[in-house]
């Protein structure tokens, strides 16, 4: 703000306390209740907003599994946080380098056709997964693919929006950059790996986290094509604790919950301020 | 080292009918070692000519050759060329040195000639300090010098450049103009230089090519250049303020421009439509000329004036010394030039006459 009035300050602060206050107060909510035994939050009415004692072994619980005051059995989270890990990765990674080489293809190279198949990615915008989720899942239990990793990833790995970006980004590469190249004797997949890539470092890391956020997050998707338990994804194991039992242990529900959102969480904090450069400018 | 070679050389963008001439068939000779600048306005295909030379352009019809080698199947980097860009095109990310090095790693060179002959093009180009800089943390100047100093590594037989001077402002562009000549006495390799500037172009030229249009207007030294243009293009492309060009006809001792009858000297063409050019500097103010001259504007540049005027209705400049008497804006004053300061083209050829 380049003008100073005391008024609109506070009422700026105001507002983004408010904002913040919205979008944490479930978060803590979450947390507290995750350090209360099952018993004390079914029992505390209005939800005690005050931290219990039975952090250790509520989280021990939630990621080793273990038995409810019931009797009935729960379900292990550190596995289903590993199949979230690799897929979110396998996602974020596989995107990158998929959208990087078809936009190297599509910006550098003169081939019959260019136009339409840069039209074709572009209209499979139209088509997210939810779309072709009948058809694709065919295609996936056809080749054997369902209860894999290659099941989990594989149809999410193509994106347009990826390649468009980096598309976008190529164009504002200088063209002189690849013509200095050229006479320096680096043929394209030098270029690409020497100039190209160091240049993407940014955008890259942007992407990044956009994409392994939308590959944790996936829910719809492995619900269809995973029915082994041991390649359930964390978002389902929630679910599953909520549902499965006669009587859920919200504790525990709280613990995976806050689990799960870690990972991504961290993502976003150690690469937030790569983040902001590559969505807001690049080194040209 | 190298000569280079244009023979017919045609560029054309697409094909059959609808094809683009840009280039329309230039052949010249570039001796080894020789400096060589190209000068046009823009759009005339002086840039598209070079990057034919440096492979960045296919070649559409004849031959370009360096040294004994034709060219025009090979590769850029075959073609032992280097290439200042206007805009340097230096690698952001990498280092001075690692610009400089990129090159000659590529062709695998040992690590430690890489070094030297960097080292070496750094102490000649002053920039052994900012080896390990970023390119965003050079000056222009300093960026320019980089990408002077990439091209030198390579010990190619052809340097090319690509209007390198018009990113820098006005004094920086005049110190490089002094560095690239040095350069180029020191290391004497071949040189094409492209510019639109003239005064670059006349003070960095061993020879030069005038271009207009895809075509060569000329091809000659400086001095031959702006003494003998061989088109009124060139006579009004290369000097400042540009030569006075009139339309008109001869006949008998006479020539007739709107407006006025000139009359004309022993030695020029006594009949048929003609372009006079005159420079405003040959011309002098002197009550014994036979040109009526109507002053209409006045500039003082310090050491010399300018007098806008009408011949007859032609535009006509001339140019005197600051402490000539200034005539009067609405006077009209008499002109005359020295017959062998006068240059003659056929309107219809567009050929220098006499």
């Amino acid at each position: 703000m380049i003008e100073n009035r005391p008024a609109l300050t506070v009422l700026s602060h105001l507002v983004l306390i408010l904002g913040v206050l919205i979008v944490a107060f479930p978060v803590y909510l979450t947390l507290v209740g995750s350090t209360h035994s099952a018993a004390e939050i079914s029992q505390s009415r209005p939800i005690s907003l005050l931290p219990g004692h039975h952090m250790a072994e509520t989280y021990k619980a939630a990621l080793f599994g273990g038995t409810t005051s019931t009797g009935s059995h729960i379900a292990a989270a550190a596995p289903m946080l590993w199949v979230s890990l690799v897929s979110a990765l396998v996602i974020a990674i596989g995107k990158i380098a998929i959208s990087l080489l078809s936009a190297f293809a599509i910006v550098y190279f003169r081939f019959p056709l260019r136009g339409l198949v840069f039209w074709m990615i572009f209209v499979t915008l139209m088509l997210p997964v939810e779309v072709r989720i009948g058809p694709t899942y065919s295609v996936v239990s056809n080749l054997g693919m369902l209860n894999t990793y290659a099941g989990l990833t594989v149809p999410l790995i193509a994106s347009a929006t990826a390649t468009f970006l980096f598309r976008q980004f190529f164009l504002s590469v200088p063209d002189e950059l690849a013509e200095a190249a050229r006479i320096d004797g680096a043929g394209p997949m030098r270029f690409f790996k020497d100039v190209l890539l160091p240049l993407s470092a940014t955008p890259m890391a942007a992407l990044f986290v956009i994409q392994f956020i939308y590959g944790w997050n996936q829910y719809l998707w492995p619900l269809l094509v995973t029915t082994d338990e041991t390649m359930y994804p964390v978002v389902m194991g929630i679910k599953r604790l909520i549902a499965g039992e006669a009587y859920t242990e919200w504790n525990v529900v709280m613990a995976t919950a806050m689990l799960a959102m870690l990972p991504p969480a961290l993502v976003v904090i150690l690469m937030q301020k790569w983040f902001v450069k590559g969505l807001v400018d690049a080194e040209k | 080292m190298a000569s280079i070679s244009l023979r017919k050389v045609v560029k054309r963008y697409g094909r059959g009918p609808n094809a683009n001439p840009v280039i329309h068939g230039i052949d010249a000779e570039v001796g080894d070692g020789e400096f060589v600048v190209i000068v046009g306005p823009s759009g005339c295909g002086k840039s598209t000519l070079l990057r034919m030379v440096a492979g960045l352009e296919e070649i559409s019809e004849g031959e370009i050759a360096i040294g004994p080698r034709v060219v025009n199947r090979l590769e850029p980097a075959e073609r032992d060329i280097a290439m200042v860009f206007q805009n340097y095109a230096l690698y952001p990310h990498m280092t001075v040195y690692e610009n400089m090095a990129y090159g000659l790693k590529i062709a695998k060179m040992p690590k430690a000639e890489i070094e030297a002959r960097v080292h070496k093009a750094a102490k000649i180009l002053e920039l052994s300090q900012l080896l390990a800089r970023k390119p965003r943390q050079l000056s222009g100047g300093q960026r320019q010098r980089v990408a002077m100093g990439r091209a030198i590594v390579r010990q190619p037989q052809v340097f090319l450049f690509d209007e390198p001077l018009s990113n820098l402002d006005a004094k920086l562009r005049a110190q490089t103009r002094l560095e690239i000549q040095k350069l180029h006495a020191e290391l004497g390799v071949t040189s094409l230089f492209v510019t639109h500037d003239q005064v670059e172009a006349m003070t960095l030229a061993q020879r030069m090519i005038v271009m207009n249009g895809g075509r060569m207007e000329q091809f000659g030294t400086p001095e031959e250049v702006y003494a003998r243009p061989a088109t009124p293009f060139v006579a009004g492309f290369i000097g400042s303020p540009p030569m006075n060009l009139l339309h008109g006809r001869a006949d008998g001792a006479v020539f007739g421009i709107t407006g006025q009858g000139l009359p004309l000297p022993q030695a020029a063409p006594r009949s048929g439509s003609l372009i006079l050019g005159v420079r405003p500097e040959h011309v002098q103010l002197s009550s014994h000329g036979s040109w009526a001259l109507k002053v209409e504007m006045i500039e003082m540049l310090g050491a010399e004036r300018l007098v806008y005027g009408r011949l007859g209705s032609a535009a006509f400049t001339v140019r005197i010394a600051g402490t000539d008497p200034v005539p009067r804006v609405g006077q009209m004053v008499m002109a005359e030039a020295s017959p062998d300061r006068l240059h003659w083209f056929d309107e219809q050829t567009g050929q220098r006459i006499a």
